[in-house]
């Protein structure tokens, strides 16, 4: 079942939405760590498509789809703005952006979703996490100093 | 959900180190990340050539707005001469670092008994 909500552009609100769209998360069985890639993700890409795509006016919603099947957990969420070129945006960890405080949302969004593709405009991403898969990051602990 | 409002309500003063420690477990509004950076950055203020630890030990959730506030701690930090390290980080807090290559800009230790070492 595809759920939907319309969110106004305050960035306080992904708390809300969070709260709804992971308990969904939970009760359908994933895991701690697919808990904590999608909250991550809707976070970054919330907070983008208030900041960068509405341009913080608060006339201006953005709307959130999600599904959380028993195979993978697909969320949507479209802004009211002009849109991006995601190929457009810098690679923050080389040279000096690795110093810049923002620009990496969208790596996140990518390193920790399985599928993320955008619409022609670009004001509307879509992000898939899927419940099995084997993926290259792995957790470490910090070995000390 | 309920509102995570970001504190560092431990302060301790060693010889060799101020130590920060975040108390809530997930830093979430970008108000909140601007009050928490407020807070710390009035630490830095106190000491010329500081050496500051931050300790995550409590913390199991973050995003980008927080990696941004701790390059802006870091510049501010070596502006005034001092050090910044960081500790007491959770393998899926790691993870982000990592991602970001962040790893190679911030000095990480396991816990605070490791970061006031030296």
């Amino acid at each position: 079942m595809r759920h939907s909500l319309l969110v106004e552009s305050k960035p306080s609100a992904v708390n809300d939405i969070c709260g709804r769209i992971l308990s969904q998360v939970e009760q359908s069985g994933y895991s701690r760590e697919d808990v904590f890639a999608v909250h991550l993700a809707i976070e970054e890409a919330f907070v983008n498509a208030v900041k960068h795509g509405n341009k913080m006016d608060a006339s201006r919603t953005v709307k959130i789809e999600y599904t959380a099947g028993p195979e993978e957990i697909e969320i949507w969420l479209t802004d009211e703005g002009a849109g991006f070129d995601p190929d457009s945006v810098p690679d923050p960890r080389s040279g000096q952006n690795i110093y810049k405080p923002e620009g990496r949302g969208l790596l996140l969004i990518r390193s920790y979703m399985d599928e993320v593709s955008f619409n022609e405009r670009g004001n509307s991403i879509r992000m898939v996490r899927y419940r099995h898969r084997p993926r290259a990051l792995e957790d470490e602990g910090v070995e000390g100093t | 959900m309920a509102e995570a409002k970001p504190r560092i309500s431990i302060l301790e003063y060693t010889g060799k180190a101020t130590i920060v420690s975040f108390t809530d477990e997930k830093i979430l509004e970008e108000t909140d990340v601007k009050a928490l950076q407020e807070s710390i950055m009035s630490v830095i203020e106190q000491d010329h050539r500081i050496t500051l630890v931050l300790d995550f030990g409590n913390v199991r959730y973050l995003s980008s707005a927080v990696l941004g506030l701790l390059i802006r701690v870091l510049k501010r930090v070596r502006e005034r001469d001092g050090e910044l390290r960081l500790c007491g980080i959770s393998p899926k807090i790691y993870e982000v670092f990592k991602i970001t290559r962040l790893t190679k800009t911030f000095d990480i230790y396991k816990d605070v008994e490791s970061a006031i070492k030296d």
